[in-house]
């Protein structure tokens, strides 16, 4: 799989408030969910975001809450991926769960800016910055994590597995 | 081996386990709210199973915007209702039966030691307070588990907090947790396991406990636990509703990396804005004024909570600027603090006391702060706009140092109340 996207730029330990205020969690609707995305750090960006974007972060990403109205925030909003320096492990659960990917990678989350033009090669865990033609590597996605997204997520995984 | 790497080799029916294995393993409790079930109940329709794997082990309570705020969060609490009635789950906690789930469920006795439990809300590693494996989950893994009573797991490396020494007046669990935040920081014990012992651990009460273990998430943690001892048992011993066992840390057991705390040393300690490690002693803080007082939430509603927030506002008055919040976690505590007169006391000292529910600690109603308003809370979390507008402020402190900041009007602590 292959990602090409522009990206936005966001810090270190980027919460689940920060993602999506709790004060809309009285809905599990994501096109509701993705009008908010991440408001509490910049009001406009849900007018800003363009399908087919990319985030790229910090260190622990998504801590906090595990509202899964998170990832499914960042996924309706049309972000096709989030790459940081590392994840918090709830976000990390529910992203893949729910089909967001996502990738660690310290080197693309030092040197990857607002704006930058970049491609992900899912398979090889290869990030190239097409505005700078640096390339970075990326931790490849574990074995089992791949049989859930190759399944389609861990709904159809099991589905799959009680039908067996 | 170490308590947590026990307690998940034998719920996936293996002798041993290392940090870093991959795990199916059977759970003995599920738990989601009013925020967390309804995509869970969705996804779980999704799967196509024909019943829940066991619907006495399934625990829905609407806490978090229940009394329903509004309509949207009617709806949601109905989707938990109506999904209770659908597979005659025993474990539906209704308004006027429920409390805020971390605090319900240990009283209840439905989480044991020795339990593996999965909650669709990152409080859950609470329960390690108990010497169970419990942690945070999403939706999803909520769904699936319903419908198989598995989850899978990656084992994680532990981390051992070791304190000893006397702790100074008013200091509690929850400045001992506040202060280890703030050492290690918030992704500190990112994927892994938080065991906290020592000798000021084996005489901490378990309210204590519970408030500790409730924050290891604070620090990215998987799970927090206690080996459990005398004083679990004299919690558990009336309460549980199922067998339990106790589970131990081997002498050759590893941990990846060892903190010491002399918690004599350790002051009464407050997070500031925005995040749990961003600690600073309260006597350095007394500058900062503020709007609201919160005492309640997961993390510091339960009864001893507010029996010391009461110790303290007894006889006075909450600050005419300021207005105070105080929140018993569960149906029971609120009981139990009306027969004790701590309501009355609040009620004198002209602060509200509120049913049970999670409320204002995450934003969600009873006590939204505007623009430019500061709270102290005793709740978990001072993200930006976690208690309401972003431009709002939270403070997180023990009760202790809440209330006194309710009548100072502004931080502090009890000794300047000459307590």
């Amino acid at each position: 799989m292959i990602f090409r996207g522009l990206v936005w730029r966001f810090g270190n330990d980027i919460n689940t408030d920060a993602i999506i205020p709790a004060r809309y969690l009285n809905t599990s609707d994501p096109e509701e969910l993705a009008k908010h995305v991440m408001e509490n750090m910049d009001k406009d960006f849900p007018r800003k975001v363009k399908t087919g974007d990319i985030i790229v972060a910090g260190k622990n990403f998504g801590c906090g809450s595990s509202r899964e109205h998170a990832p499914v925030a960042i996924k309706a909003a049309g972000i096709q991926a989030v790459i940081a320096k590392s994840f918090a492990r709830i976000f990390y659960r529910n992203a893949f769960n729910i089909g967001l990917p996502i990738f660690e990678s310290s080197e693309a989350s030092e040197k990857i800016k607002e704006k930058d033009e970049i491609e992900i090669d899912a398979d090889n865990g290869i990030i190239k910055n097409l505005t700078t033609g640096e390339e970075y590597k990326a931790h490849p996605i574990p074995s089992f994590m791949q049989e859930l997204i190759a399944a389609g997520g861990l709904v159809e995984w099991t589905k799959k597995k009680l039908e067996t | 081996m170490t308590i947590t790497e026990k307690i998940l080799a034998v719920h996936s029916g293996r002798e041993e386990i290392m940090p870093g294995d991959l795990i199916n393993a059977k759970v003995d409790l599920i738990l989601a709210n009013d925020i967390t079930a309804p995509i869970a109940i969705s996804e779980f329709k999704k799967i196509g199973a024909k019943n829940v794997f066991d619907k006495n082990r399934i625990v829905l309570v609407p806490d978090h915007f229940a009394p329903q705020k509004d309509i949207k969060a009617a709806e949601q609490c109905k989707m938990l209702r109506e999904f209770s009635k659908e597979y005659q789950l025993s474990l539906y906690f209704e308004v006027g039966r429920m409390g805020i789930e971390h605090a319900l469920l240990p009283e209840e006795g439905l989480v044991v030691p020795g339990d593996l439990i999965i909650g669709a809300d990152s409080h859950t590693c609470t329960y390690g307070a108990l010497g169970a494996f419990s942690t945070g989950v999403g939706s999803t893994d909520v769904a699936v588990a319903m419908a198989t009573g598995e989850c899978w797991f990656k084992v994680p490396e532990s981390i051992k907090c070791i304190y000893y020494g006397r702790l100074n007046k008013w200091v509690g669990g929850k400045d001992l947790i506040l202060y280890t935040i703030g050492d290690i920081g918030v992704d500190g014990a990112l994927y892994r396991a938080m065991e906290f012992e020592g000798e000021t651990i084996r005489t901490l009460p378990m309210y204590g406990r519970l408030t500790m273990c409730n924050m290891a998430i604070e620090a990215g943690g998987k799970n927090g636990i206690i080996v459990p001892d005398e004083i679990t048992e004299s919690y558990v011993k009336e309460r549980a509703k199922r067998p339990y066992a106790f589970y131990t840390s081997d002498n050759s057991a590893q941990y990846v990396k060892i903190r010491e705390y002399d918690c004599s040393k350790i002051p009464l300690t407050v997070s500031c804005p925005h995040l749990p490690s961003n600690v600073r002693p309260a006597a350095e803080l007394f500058e900062i004024y503020i709007d609201q007082v919160v005492v309640g939430s997961c993390t510091n509603g339960r009864l001893e909570d507010l029996r010391e927030a009461a110790m303290i506002i007894k006889g006075r008055k909450v600050n005419p600027h300021v207005r105070m919040i105080v929140i018993p976690a569960t149906q029971k505590i609120y009981r139990q603090a009306m027969k004790e007169g701590l309501l009355d006391i609040f009620i004198e000292a002209e602060a509200v006391v509120s049913t049970p529910t999670c409320g204002p600690c995450l934003g969600g109603h009873m006590g939204i702060l505007a623009k430019g308003e500061r709270a102290i809370a005793t709740t978990n979390r001072n993200f930006v706009g976690r208690m309401g507008h972003p431009e709002s402020e939270v403070y997180l402190s023990n009760p202790a140092v809440a209330a006194a900041s309710a009548v100072l009007g502004r931080i502090g602590i009890p000794e300047e109340l000459g307590l």
